[in-house]
């Protein structure tokens, strides 16, 4: 069975983000990468089905600063190639990004086709498109999201594979889908798990990432940032001030009054 | 003087194929079997593979049994088995780690909060996942001026290592803050490292996290290599184990303090400005790594004597007899699975020891102590008979004007 | 740019969803600013087109695909409706029940896409809508002017419209296959027996900042001081310290307590849409940037740790 990782890197935000001069963009000075935390889930449900039933699993991702260690982490953890597509504009817009994947992945030496391709199922920085399911459409694929759960019933042509799919309250949906298939991952059936430090370092040093040549995705920007905010924090709370047994104090006489105390 | 390139350690390194082969390992070959370090280890009921059978394994060839236990995360190498050996062994020095690293690696699963501190430490240099950017604005509520190097890089004494629990964590902040009042207080040039800063290491080295370890002192020594300083000082009791040791084996040389150390050295230029009586009854817990490891027994009893009105009671299991909080090892982040597996929190155990004595304040001297022994208190309804000081905060509280009789 | 304001009915096991009611809400809006009518798009579940009399009228398309929520089924019947009446606006509310689509249609129709929208008007003309990135920490506003704009919608835009009112119908043949490429099969419960959040008058919901699942215990404290239960948003049940049934937000329960105590929840809005419409909502946090801030009633900056036990000793006391 063949299924692909999609990784894309969104910024950190742990640290504080900062509006670049031109008022309508972020600093990117000021970001710090990281990889998108559902695509971590996708990697990590794609090693379960490899451990599972077998796989063979390849890394995806375009060129972006601290893309490489993402890279050399997922094969540390397991999977077998690491793809890195050069040569794209940084941070590109979805569908862009969409563009320049469907149109390379055939391009590289033994890779399609594949039973699976995995990716988180949306990200913080999808303003204008979700990779995963816009890579479907591109691809002509049937596409399922918010996917908590994944089972290969019969991999190859005609194949399926018995989906569930997160609803509220604890509720999920199983489904049948089709393979070849987009599966856009809400949470692996494990969290991701850990790989040490050590072991990276030596896949840096032992294992190589494929570098190919992309292009520009060529998707035309049908939206226009007008302007970039911080929206306003705490614009309507009511905040309380002083030591816990002061704000304590305060907010029984907020909740007595109300009953509620 | 400045610091000069890491040296590498001479010699093969230590596996365990080699070890019981290797200077330090032909020692243990010396082993009784007598069982002391099962009878001393804190989680000696939880832990299948003590010293004792993890030498009897390695002896009979067995050692892929041991290592595929989780047992060992157990281990929060406090020190006592190595203390109590009759042999003198270096168990938390030399076989521990080994084993422990190789137990780690094997883990099908590691334990989610210490993934998680691993993978903040990794990213953001310090378990809490804070931004490196904010490790020095603990600063700006400073009572003094506190110079960051990395903004003024002047040579300076005292290079003040602060750690991460003391950076970020807001009681660990009120340490830091004492601290500075007191360096201030006594005419000492200071300077930390802000946000070059990263955890030292200590804790994910002795989980098992060699890998994490070595990046991390690689990072450290490069930046400590840019300044100019007279001796490092640091208010983390694991952060001064590792530079005594691991970090003075990759080459780093200058002079290496506790904050406990160095004030007690002091004692003369501070004592006369501890004016406040603080009327409390103390009792101080000895942290593993400055007491059981380095024989820092005295210091912080003298700093803590040297008080006005205070008052030092001793808890049943005191200085070499110190029953560990819990937190090393990787312990910090392991509470949630000590207790999955049926074992009481150690830092709890403590702290009943701790106001069976009946003293008003648990002192003790390292950053982690002061969260974990607090949460204790809360969670076994103490915490309005005792209060947890770091023994800086006590010192601080008693600078100043005395109170009216 | 000219067309109808669409909004896509989302429907579930036989309810229309309040986010449909607040998107029809913000569509009447956005009709008027275009002078066109508002129509609703009900794919699945005919019977509830009674329930959407804010809009001018309703397409109802139905087929035996559409029963229980399939984005591949939706998708292509939406697309062809698309194409076939060019409306200016798609209002596709986000929920995990029409999320898929908003993912799909874009690529599909090689139309623009403004997620994550929170409020949304015309401008000369064009669509202009605000949309929160990097889990609400910044917004952005963005215009478009080619038709059709789709728009994933937030929680809390409108207030929800009325419901009801017997609109005019249109009955829309779907070309849907018998059996597509995605096919649902059934539903998996949660286990009986654990707390309906949903059914509570006071929760304390716990975070990230709870730190420890030991810390949830001092959560419970002041959840039975108050007479409710415990909740949680979605990192402290992906970690298993909480069952599912515990959860709050996009993919959890939606609740409307009398009271939500959150503690240590930053307030992304995928946890946001689960209890906004709480009536009374006291949010703590460490960090004064918190969006959880902007939906709460009183906020304090502090340790949830320390307040928590504080809060609990406080209505300990008051009880007497």
């Amino acid at each position: 069975m063949n299924v692909l990782v999609l990784m894309k890197m969104v910024p950190d935000i742990v640290e504080e983000l900062e509006i670049g001069a031109d008022g309508r963009s972020l600093d990117l000075d000021a970001v710090r990468p990281i990889v998108s935390e559902r695509d971590d889930h996708a990697l990590e449900q794609a090693l379960l089905l490899k451990e599972r039933a077998g796989a063979t699993v390849t890394v995806v991702a375009l060129e972006a600063p601290e893309v490489d260690e993402v890279l050399f982490t997922a094969l540390a953890k397991g999977a077998d190639r690491a793809v890195k597509l050069t040569g794209v504009e940084p941070a590109p817009p979805t569908a862009a990004a969409a563009a320049v994947l469907a149109a390379v992945l055939p391009k590289v030496p033994n890779l399609m086709p594949v039973d699976l391709v995995l990716a988180g199922c949306q990200a913080i920085d999808d303003l204008d498109g979700v990779l995963a399911p816009s890579l479907a459409e591109r691809l002509g694929v049937p596409y399922l999201g918010i996917v908590t759960g994944i089972t290969v019933e019969a991999a190859g042509a005609g194949g399926t594979a018995s989906v569930l799919k997160e609803f509220a309250g604890g509720t999920r949906g199983r489904y049948t889908v089709c393979l070849p298939a987009v599966l856009g991952v809400q949470a692996a059936e494990k969290p991701p798990r850990y790989v040490p430090v050590a072991k990276v370092r030596a896949a840096m040093k032992a294992r190589t990432l494929e570098e190919i040549p992309a292009g520009d995705g060529g998707a035309a920007q049908l939206v226009e940032v007008a302007a970039m905010t911080k929206p306003e924090a705490a614009g309507k709370a009511e905040m309380l001030e002083g030591d816990p047994g002061a704000v304590a104090a305060k907010l029984v006489e907020i909740l007595a009054a109300r009953g509620l105390a | 003087m400045s610091l000069t390139m890491p040296v590498p350690a001479t010699g093969p390194t230590l596996t365990l194929d080699n070890l019981l082969d290797s200077p330090g390992g032909r020692e243990l070959q010396s082993c009784i079997q007598c069982g002391i370090c099962a009878g001393t280890c804190p989680y000696g009921e939880a832990m299948d593979y003590p010293p004792r059978r993890i030498i009897g394994m390695l002896r009979a060839g067995l050692a892929e049994e041991v290592l595929a236990s989780d047992s060992l995360l157990f281990c929060v190498t406090c020190y006592s088995c190595m203390a109590k050996c009759p042999r003198g062994l270096r168990l938390t020095e030399v076989l521990l780690p080994l084993v422990k690293e190789q137990v780690f690696g094997r883990l099908p699963e590691v334990p989610a909060e210490l993934q998680k501190a691993l993978q903040n430490t990794h990213r953001y240099g310090n378990p809490l996942g804070e931004s490196p950017r904010k490790r020095s604005a603990w600063t700006a509520g400073s009572p003094v001026p506190v110079r960051v190097l990395a903004t003024d890089s002047r040579p300076v004494d005292v290079l003040w290592f602060t750690e991460c629990y003391t950076a970020y964590h807001p009681r660990g902040q009120d340490t830091c803050r004492a601290t500075a009042k007191l360096f201030d207080a006594i005419g000492v040039d200071f300077a930390i490292l802000g946000h070059e800063e990263k955890c030292a290491g200590e804790c994910a080295r002795l989980a098992g996290e060699t890998g994490l370890f070595e990046s991390l002192t690689d990072a450290n020594l490069k930046v400590l290599g840019k300044y100019e300083f007279a001796r490092l000082v640091t208010s983390g009791a694991h952060a001064y184990d590792a530079f005594t040791h691991e970090y003075r084996a990759l080459g780093f040389d200058q002079p290496v303090e506790h904050t406990t150390a160095f004030f007690a050295r002091r004692l003369d230029r501070l004592k006369p400005l501890l004016r406040r009586k603080l009327g409390v009854t103390v009792t101080y817990h000895d942290s593993c790594a400055l007491g059981r490891h380095n024989g820092m027994y005295d210091e912080p009893r003298a700093l803590l004597q040297a008080i006005p009105g205070v008052k030092l009671v001793e808890m049943v299991h005191n200085r070499v007899n110190a029953t560990c909080c819990g937190g090393g090892g990787g312990g910090m982040w392991l509470d949630t699975f000590f207790k999955a597996r049926g074992q009481e929190r150690l830092a709890d155990r403590r702290v009943k020891e701790a106001v069976a004595t009946g003293a008003d304040v648990l002192a003790v001297s390292c950053p982690y102590e002061v969260s974990r022994f607090e949460d204790s208190l809360k969670v076994l309804g103490y915490e309005k008979r005792m209060v947890v000081r770091d023994v800086t905060e006590l010192l601080a509280e008693a600078l100043g004007a005395p109170e009216a009789a | 740019m000219t067309g109808n304001v669409w909004v896509l009915a989302e429907h579930w096991r036989g309810r229309l969803s309040d986010l449909t009611l607040e998107a029809l809400a913000l569509g009447r809006e956005l009709a008027s600013g275009f002078g066109s009518p508002l129509e609703a798009v009900l794919l699945g579940g005919p019977a509830l087109a009674t329930g959407l009399g804010a809009a001018d009228k309703v397409l109802s398309v139905d087929h035996p695909s559409l029963a229980e929520p399939n984005p591949e089924a939706y998708c292509r019947a939406l697309a062809a409706l698309i194409k076939a009446r060019q409306p200016a606006v798609v209002l596709v509310p986000l929920s995990n029940v029409s999320a898929d689509v908003i993912g799909l249609l874009p690529a599909r129709l090689g139309a623009a896409l403004l997620n994550f929208c929170r409020d949304a008007r015309v401008v000369d003309g064009k669509l202009e809508a605000r949309c929160l990135l990097y889990g609400g920490k910044l917004e952005t506003t963005v215009t478009v002017a080619a038709a059709p704009a789709l728009v994933g919608l937030l929680p809390g835009s409108r207030p929800a419209a009325a419901t009801g009112g017997s609109p005019a119908v249109e009955a829309v043949t779907a070309d849907l296959p018998a059996e597509g490429r995605v096919r649902f099969e059934e539903y998996l419960d949660p286990a009986p027996g654990d707390v309906d959040v949903t059914q509570q008058a006071v929760l304390v919901s716990v975070g990230r900042g709870i730190q420890t699942q030991d810390n949830i215990a001092l959560a419970e404290d002041l959840a039975a001081a108050l007479g409710g239960v415990v909740s949680a948003s979605r990192p402290v049940i992906d970690q298993g310290w909480l069952p599912l049934t515990r959860q709050v937000g996009k993919s959890g329960a939606t609740v409307k307590p009398k009271l939500y105590f959150a503690a240590g929840i930053s307030g992304a809005p995928e946890h946001v849409e689960g209890m906004k419409g709480a009536e009374l909502i006291i949010a703590v946090n460490t960090d004064p940037g918190a969006p959880i801030f902007g939906v709460a009633h009183y906020g304090i900056v502090a340790d949830a740790l320390e307040v928590l036990p504080a809060l609990t000793d406080a209505v300990k006391a008051r009880k007497g």
